[in-house]
C-alpha cells in the first residue's frame, strides 16, 4: 500500500520536473530583453517521503569530516560541493553554477535505525492510541464510520483539524478497548516525553512504531485528517534524513583564517558521526545495550537538530556554552526567518539621521543634507534625448554635486564612476544605459518615522538638498509622524523605479494624507507659534498698511490686492488676504466654550473675509475644527497645503514683528489674589481636619458600598481636588491677560490654566492609582510624619506652587507620581503594540470588493457595505457627510 | 414626494435621505429632487473605492491611539463609588474576547414610577445577591462544643424582609449534615456538625462555606448602587446577570444592559453582542478623549462576530481561521501551523497580504488589485 503512495508522489515530482523543463525551454526561446513575469499561484504543504528525499538529494553523506588537508570540501561530507557552494571560485557539482548563482541542493543520510520526528510525536501518539496493535485498523466499527466522518468534516470546517482529532480521540476512548476488526485486546500507550513511547510501561521501539503506522490504510488516515498522498503516517518515523544545502548553513571565515561552521553543520556533524558509529556497532554485532545507547543518542541529536528548546532535553551547546540555534529556532519568533526576513524586508537607497525643523521649506518637502544627496542615487535610463544632459552628471563624477556614482550597462553590469574611469564611462555611454545620478531638488522620497503606527507615518516628500547634516522637515508635519526635535531620527527612502515613484507621488505625497482616515479631519495644522501669532493677529492687532504688506510679502503673498486701501489695517483683514476669495465658513473658536458664543468669538468667514471671531487652535490646529477640512473640500489638497503654509508663516511672521516672550513674571498674581488662594487652601485643610475628626469620632457619613476608611479617603480627595480647582479658577480670574503665557493658553498653542495655576498657586494633590499617596513606611508615608497622620501634607498634597518652590517632602511626593507615570508609559507601549499587531494581522486582508462589500481573503462577506453607508472616513467631514451644508449652499 | 424619496433609496443610505428631508423642510418637488441630486453627488464623491484595504486602516485607527491611552485609569461611575476598568486594559479585554471580565457591571434602567425613585432601595435590594455572610454580625467558633455560633444582623434582615425561620430554612437547604438551632435568649444561631469533628480546620471550612450560602436576590450581582442619572434613577451593579435581571417586572428591559459581551450574545443574540462591542469600545475611546470613527470599530466588531460566535482577535480566535497557512504562521506559533498544514496537505492560494510579501509579489489589495499588465512589444530590429 505505502509503496504505491510513494510512487504516486514520485510521479508528481517527475511531472513537475517535466513541466519545469518545458517551461525553461519556452523561456529560452523568448527574447532575453523582455522580462518574463511569473507569479506563484499557490503553495502546497506536505511531508517528504523517504523515497522523495532520496530522489531530490544530490549526494549521500557518509562522513562527518568537512574539509580535507587542503581545505577542500570532502566528498560525501557535509560540505560536499554537490550540495552547493559557499566559497568564491568553486563550482557546484550538481548544477555547475558559481557562488550566489547556485541556490543549493539537498543531500541525505541513511539512518542506521529509525528515529522519531519530534515535531510529530503528538500525532503519532494519537495514531498509536487509535489503531489496533495487531491489524493497524482504526478502533471504530465500520458501521459507525460513515456517520462519524460526516460529523468530523463538520467539526473540521468549524474549528479546524485539531478539534477533529480531539473528537476522534473521544470517540475511541468511549469504546471498548478491543479491536472491532480482529478482536485483539488493546494495550495502554503512553508517551514519555519527548520521544519515547511506552506500551504497558514497556518500551515501544521506533521500528515497531513504524511497522504499525505503515499498516494503517489510507481511508483510516483520512479520519484523522491526514491526507495520505502528502503525508503517510510512517514518514513521521524517519529512516532517511534530508541534509539541508550548504547554502543555508554557510561557514564564516574568521580573520585568523580559521573556519567557523554554522550551528546546523555542527549538529549534522554529530548526527552523521553517531550514525556511523551505530552502523559499525550493529554490523560488528555489539551487545544490545550499547546499540540501544547509541540509538538513544542518535535520537537526541536528531531531535535537537529539529528543535533545541525542548523542555525535557538538555540543550545542545557550543563549546563556549552558548546554545545552538537549530531549525525551529531559526523559523520562530520575531528574530526568526518568518517575521524577520520574510514578512519584513531590508532596503537599499535609504538614509537615516537626526531631524531638525525648518519652517521655511514647504510642507511636502524634506531637507536632505548634501552628503546624503551625494550618496543616494536615482537611476535614469539614457535615451537619445537626455544623453547630453546625463553626460554632464557622469562628467562631474561622484565627488562634485550634482554628479553620478554608477553607470549600469544594458547587460546589467554595474560600473563605479571614479576620476580614472570617468573618461571611459563617458565614452561608453549610449541609449539603454542607466546612470545613477545624485539626488536633486524635486526628486521623490518616502519619509518615515518609527513606530509606523498609521499610514501617515510614511509619506512622500520632495527632496530639497540643503547644507547641514540633518534631515529637515516643516514643523507642521510633525504631528502625523509624532516627531519632535529632541534627538529624533527619521528614515528617507528613494524609490528606484518609475512605478514606485508614480505610486509614491500619487498616493503618498503629504497633501493626499491631509485628512486622517481615523476621524476625517486634518492631521496637519498650525502649531505653537503659528497659532499664537494668528491668534494675536486676528484678535486685536492693527498695523500700518506698509507693515502689513511687509509681513505678507515675507510670507510669500505677492498679490495683496485684497488688503483694504487705508492707512491702518486690521489684523483680521491681513489674515483674510491668505484666504481664498469665495470661501465661506462659520464655526466656534475656543473662546466660544461655555456658552459665551458671541460676535467677538464666533468665527465667520464670508467671501474670503474674516468678519468676526479669532483664529485659534479650534480652527487652525491639527485634529480639530472643520475650517481646514472645508478648505480642503472646496479647493482640493494642493491648494489647502499652500493656504496652510501661508497661514503658518503668517503666524510666525507676526510674532517676528511684534515679539513674543514668556517670563516667570507672567505668573505673578496681585496680593489680594494670593491671599484668596491661601484662604481657599486653608479652608480645604480645615475641611480635611474636620473630616478626620468625624472619622475618629465615628460620625463620618458613609458612601454606599464603602468602608469607613475608603469613604474618608474619597472625601478628602474630593475636598482637595476642589480646592485646587478653586485655586486654578482664581488664577484664571486674576492673572494678567496680556502676558504671553496667557495668550498661549487662550489660543491653545501650548499650556493651559491648570499649568499656570500649578506655577502660580499650588501644584495640588498627587494621586497614585486614583488615591492619595499611602506607600512608604509603616503607617506613614515618610519618616518625618507621625504614624497615622491623615493630614493633606502627609499624603502628597503639594501646597506650594512651582514658582515658590517645593518643600523636600512635597518634592518627594511629586517624584513618586512622576516615576509612576513613567512606569505606566513603559508598560503601556508593549501592550498597545501587541494589540496593534494582532489587529493588523487579523484584519490585513479585508478589502472593499468591486461589488462594494467588505470581504476577507476567502471572499467571506464581513460587511455588505463598508461602515454600513460606504463612506470613506478620509473623504468625510469628521466621519459625516454634511447634508445641512449642501442644502444651505443650494438655498443661496 | 414619497415617490421621489423612494426613487433615491437605491442611491443613498436612508439616514442621509431623512436628514436631507428634515433640513430642507417644506419645499416643492423640484427643490427636493435638486437637493437629493446634490446629496447623491456628494455621497458618490465620498464613497470608498473598491480595493481599499479597509481592514488595515481600521486596525491602524484603533491601534494607533492605543499608545496614547493611559493604562490604569479608573473611571468613577457616578460619584466615586465604583471602579470600572477603562482605558487600554478594557479595550484589550473586549477585543481579546475574554469571558472573565475584570469588572463586570450592569446598568439597570427602571420603568416609569420606579425610575423616579419609588421603592428604589427595596428594588435595589431585590436585585442584589444576598449571601448568608452578608446578614451576619459575628461568627464565633465554640471549640469546646465544636459548634459555630452566629450572631445575626437584625437590621439588615429586616431591610431584606427575611425572617429567622425563612433564613434557617434556606440555610439548612444550603448546608447539609449540620444541626441548626436557635439560641433562646440571644439573637444567635448555633450550628453543630453531625458526626464527629476531627479537626478544627473542618469547622473553619464549614464557616467559610456558610458565608457563601445563597439566600435571595439575583445570582452574580455583588453590589447595587442606585444613582441619579439625568432626571431618573438608575441602578448600577457590580457583577452581571442579564437574563435574570431582565425578567424582573420593574426593569426597563429596552435600555438595561451589561458590559459582558458574551452574556449579551447568549441572551440577546449575536447582533446585539456586535452592537455592544461597538458601544463598549467607543465608550472607552470617548472617555479618553480620543477621536476614532465609528466605522473602524464597526469593522472590528464585524470581524469578531461574522461566524455567529464572538471570537477574539487572538491566535485562537480570528487569526486561527485564516485560509492561508503562511498568514497564520507569520502571526504566532509558526511551527504548529506548518506541521499541521503538512499533514493535511493544505494549499495556500496566496490570496491575502503577508504571503505575497513573503514571496516578493504584489499584494492583491489597493493598487495591486487590478491584474493589468502592459504587453511588451518586441522591438523590430
Amino acid at each position: 500500500m505505502a509503496t504505491t503512495k510513494e510512487e504516486k508522489a514520485e510521479k508528481l515530482i517527475e511531472r513537475s520536473e517535466k513541466v519545469l523543463k518545458e517551461e525553461k525551454k519556452t523561456e529560452r526561446i523568448e527574447d532575453p530583453e523582455i522580462y518574463v513575469t511569473r507569479q506563484v499561484k499557490s503553495i502546497v504543504f506536505g511531508m517528504f517521503s523517504p523515497k522523495m528525499i532520496k530522489k531530490m538529494a544530490s549526494a549521500k553523506i557518509v562522513t562527518p569530516e568537512l574539509y580535507d588537508k587542503e581545505g577542500y570540501p570532502v566528498d560525501g561530507g557535509l560540505m560536499d560541493t554537490r550540495l552547493g557552494v559557499i566559497d568564491p571560485g568553486l563550482r557546484c557539482r550538481t548544477c555547475g553554477s558559481k557562488l550566489k548563482e547556485c541556490i543549493g541542493h539537498f543531500g541525505y543520510i541513511e539512518l542506521a535505525r529509525p528515529i522519531i520526528h519530534v515535531k510529530f510525536v503528538n500525532i503519532v501518539l494519537t495514531l498509536l492510541r487509535s489503531i489496533c496493535r495487531d491489524c493497524s485498523r482504526i478502533l471504530i466499527p465500520k458501521n459507525k464510520l460513515a456517520d462519524l466522518k460526516r460529523d468530523l468534516d463538520e467539526v473540521e470546517r468549524k474549528e479546524g483539524v485539531e478539534a477533529r482529532r480531539k473528537v476522534v480521540k473521544e470517540v475511541i476512548s468511549n469504546l471498548k478497548n478491543i479491536c472491532p476488526h480482529c478482536k485483539a485486546k488493546q494495550q495502554k500507550i503512553t508517551l514519555e516525553k519527548p520521544t519515547t513511547f511506552l506500551e504497558n510501561d514497556k518500551r515501544l521501539s521506533p521500528i515497531e512504531i513504524r511497522a504499525r503506522l505503515e499498516k494503517i490504510p489510507d481511508e483510516d488516515c483520512e479520519i484523522f485528517g491526514i491526507r495520505s498522498e502528502v503525508a503517510r503516517p510512517e514518514w513521521m518515523v524517519l529512516t532517511i534524513l534530508a541534509i539541508p544545502p550548504v547554502t543555508m548553513r554557510p561557514s564564516i571565515t574568521l580573520e585568523s583564517g580559521e573556519r567557523s561552521e554554522d550551528d546546523l553543520t555542527h549538529k549534522l556533524g554529530d548526527i552523521v558521526r553517531i550514525n556511523q558509529r551505530l552502523f559499525e556497532n550493529i554490523s560488528a554485532g555489539a551487545p544490545e545495550i550499547i546499540i540501544e545507547d547509541l540509538w538513544d543518542l542518535l535520537q537526541y541529536h536528531v531531535t535537537t537538530f529539529f528543535d533545541n528548546s525542548i523542555a525535557q532535553l538538555p540543550v545542545a551547546r557550543h563549546r563556549s556554552g552558548q546554545p545552538l540555534k537549530t531549525l525551529t529556532e531559526r523559523i520562530k519568533s520575531k528574530e526568526g526567518r518568518i517575521r524577520h526576513n520574510l514578512a519584513g524586508k531590508r532596503t537599499n537607497f535609504c538614509a537615516r539621521t537626526v531631524i531638525s525643523p525648518d519652517p521655511k521649506i514647504k510642507l511636502n518637502e524634506v531637507g536632505v543634507p548634501l552628503i546624503v544627496a551625494m550618496n543616494l542615487t536615482v537611476p535614469e535610463r539614457v535615451n537619445e534625448w537626455n544623453m547630453q544632459h546625463l553626460k554632464q552628471f557622469v562628467e562631474r563624477g561622484p565627488t562634485k554635486y550634482p554628479g553620478a556614482n554608477y553607470i549600469i550597462r544594458p547587460d546589467g553590469k554595474k560600473k563605479k564612476i571614479t576620476e580614472e574611469t570617468k573618461e571611459a564611462a563617458l565614452e561608453e555611454l549610449q541609449p539603454g544605459f542607466i546612470v545613477e545620478r545624485h539626488l536633486m531638488d524635486g526628486d521623490v522620497a518616502v519619509f518615515n518615522r518609527q513606530p509606523s503606527l498609521h499610514r501617515m507615518s510614511m509619506m512622500c516628500h520632495y527632496v530639497k538638498v540643503l547644507p547641514g547634516k540633518t534631515l529637515r522637515l516643516n514643523p507642521a508635519v510633525c504631528h502625523p509622524y509624532n516627531a519632535d526635535f529632541d534627538g529624533d531620527e527619521m528614515n528617507l527612502h528613494i524609490p528606484q523605479t518609475e512605478e514606485a515613484r508614480a505610486e509614491a507621488e500619487i498616493l503618498m505625497v503629504v497633501q493626499t494624507q491631509l485628512i486622517s482616515p481615523r476621524y476625517g479631519l486634518s492631521v496637519i495644522g498650525c502649531i505653537q507659534d503659528a497659532i499664537s501669532g494668528n491668534f494675536l493677529l486676528t484678535r486685536d492687532l492693527s498695523m500700518p498698511r506698509e507693515e502689513a504688506l511687509d509681513i505678507l510679502f515675507s510670507v510669500g503673498v505677492e498679490d495683496a490686492s485684497k488688503l483694504p486701501r487705508k492707512q491702518h489695517v486690521d489684523g483680521k483683514e491681513v489674515f483674510s488676504v491668505v484666504l481664498p476669495d469665495d470661501f465661506n465658513f462659520s464655526g466656534h473658536s475656543r473662546l466660544c466654550k461655555g456658552g459665551q458664543c458671541n460676535e467677538k468669538t464666533h468665527v465667520v468667514i464670508k467671501d474670503g473675509k474674516l468678519i468676526s471671531g479669532v483664529m485659534d487652535k479650534a480652527n487652525l490646529g491639527e485634529e480639530s475644527g472643520l475650517m481646514l477640512r472645508n478648505i480642503h473640500k472646496q479647493y482640493g489638497a494642493d491648494a489647502t497645503l499652500e493656504i496652510l503654509e501661508k497661514i503658518f508663516q503668517l503666524g510666525t511672521a507676526v510674532l517676528f514683528k511684534h515679539g513674543f516672550t514668556v517670563g516667570i513674571a507672567d505668573t505673578d498674581l496681585p496680593t489680594n489674589a494670593q491671599e484668596k488662594i491661601a484662604e481657599v487652601l486653608n479652608k480645604a485643610e480645615q475641611d480635611v481636619q474636620d473630616l478626620i475628626m468625624q472619622f475618629r469620632a465615628g460620625t463620618l457619613e458613609l458612601l454606599p458600598g464603602r468602608t469607613v476608611e475608603e469613604s474618608l479617603e474619597l472625601r478628602i480627595l474630593e475636598v482637595l481636588n476642589k480646592a485646587r480647582n478653586r485655586a486654578g479658577n482664581l488664577v484664571e480670574e486674576y492673572s494678567d491677560k496680556k502676558t504671553h503665557t496667557i495668550v498661549m493658553a487662550l489660543s491653545g498653542a501650548r499650556g493651559n490654566y491648570l499649568n499656570l495655576a500649578q506655577m502660580a498657586a499650588t501644584v495640588g494633590q498627587q494621586a497614585l492609582r486614583g488615591r492619595r499617596i499611602e506607600k512608604g513606611y509603616q503607617g506613614r508615608t515618610l519618616s518625618c510624619f507621625k504614624k497615622g497622620d491623615l493630614s493633606p501634607d502627609a499624603h502628597g498634597f503639594i501646597r506650594s506652587g512651582f514658582k515658590k518652590g517645593l518643600s523636600p517632602q512635597e518634592f518627594f511626593f511629586g517624584s513618586i507620581t512622576g516615576r509612576d507615570s513613567l512606569m505606566d508609559t513603559a508598560f503601556r507601549t508593549p501592550k498597545s503594540g501587541y494589540l496593534y499587531r494582532r489587529l493588523a494581522n487579523a484584519m490585513q486582508d479585508l478589502k472593499v470588493e468591486y461589488d462594494l462589500t467588505v470581504r476577507d481573503a476567502t471572499k467571506k462577506i464581513i460587511q455588505f457595505r463598508y461602515g454600513e453607508d460606504g463612506i470613506d472616513v478620509s473623504r468625510s467631514q469628521g466621519g459625516k457627510l454634511n447634508v445641512g451644508e449642501i442644502i444651505n449652499n443650494m438655498k443661496e | 414626494m414619497d415617490d421621489i424619496i423612494q426613487e433615491y433609496e437605491e442611491k443613498l443610505p436612508q439616514r442621509l435621505i431623512d436628514l436631507a428631508v428634515e433640513k430642507l423642510g417644506k419645499t416643492s418637488q423640484k427643490k427636493l429632487r435638486e437637493a437629493l441630486d446634490r446629496v447623491v453627488e456628494e455621497y458618490d464623491a465620498s464613497c470608498i473605492d473598491p480595493g481599499e484595504s479597509v481592514g488595515l486602516v481600521s486596525a491602524e485607527s484603533i491601534g494607533e491611539p492605543g499608545t496614547q491611552m493611559t493604562l490604569n485609569t479608573f473611571h468613577f461611575a457616578g460619584v466615586a463609588e465604583m471602579n470600572v476598568t477603562m482605558g487600554l486594559p478594557r479595550i484589550i479585554e473586549i477585543l481579546d474576547g475574554r469571558k472573565e471580565l475584570s469588572t463586570p457591571m450592569m446598568e439597570i434602567y427602571l420603568k416609569k414610577p420606579f425610575n423616579q425613585g419609588k421603592n428604589i432601595k427595596e428594588n435595589a435590594l431585590l436585585i442584589k445577591e444576598t449571601l448568608f455572610g452578608d446578614l451576619v454580625q459575628e461568627f464565633q467558633i465554640n471549640i469546646a462544643e465544636s459548634a459555630i455560633e452566629v450572631t445575626l444582623d437584625l437590621k439588615k434582615m429586616e431591610a431584606l424582609g427575611m425572617s429567622k425561620a425563612k433564613l434557617m430554612n434556606l440555610l439548612s437547604k444550603g448546608i447539609k449534615g449540620v444541626n441548626l438551632k436557635e439560641h433562646k435568649e440571644k439573637n444567635m444561631l448555633i450550628l453543630k456538625p453531625r458526626g464527629k469533628v476531627e479537626e478544627l480546620n473542618d469547622l473553619y471550612r464549614l464557616k467559610e462555606k456558610m458565608k457563601g450560602v445563597y439566600l435571595s436576590g439575583i445570582k452574580g450581582i455583588e453590589l447595587v448602587l442606585p444613582v441619579k442619572q439625568g432626571d431618573e434613577f438608575v441602578i448600577r451593579t457590580k457583577g452581571t446577570n442579564l437574563k435574570d435581571v431582565l425578567e424582573l417586572d420593574f426593569v426597563d428591559e429596552t435600555r438595561t444592559s451589561t458590559n459582558d459581551v458574551f452574556e449579551i450574545a447568549d441572551v440577546l443574540g449575536i447582533e446585539a453582542a456586535r452592537q455592544s462591542i461597538i458601544n463598549e469600545v467607543l465608550n472607552v475611546m470617548e472617555a479618553q478623549g480620543l477621536n476614532v470613527d465609528l466605522r473602524h470599530i464597526m469593522l472590528v466588531a464585524d470581524t469578531m462576530c461574522v461566524t455567529g460566535q464572538i471570537r477574539g482577535i487572538t491566535r485562537y480566535g480570528v487569526v486561527s481561521e485564516k485560509a492561508s497557512v503562511l498568514a497564520r504562521a507569520s502571526f504566532e506559533t509558526p511551527i504548529k501551523h506548518i506541521i499541521n498544514a503538512s499533514l493535511t496537505g493544505e494549499v495556500d492560494n496566496l490570496n491575502s497580504v503577508v504571503e505575497n510579501v513573503m514571496l516578493n509579489q504584489p499584494v492583491p489589495i489597493g493598487t495591486g488589485l487590478p491584474q493589468l499588465r502592459v504587453k511588451a512589444k518586441k522591438e523590430s530590429k
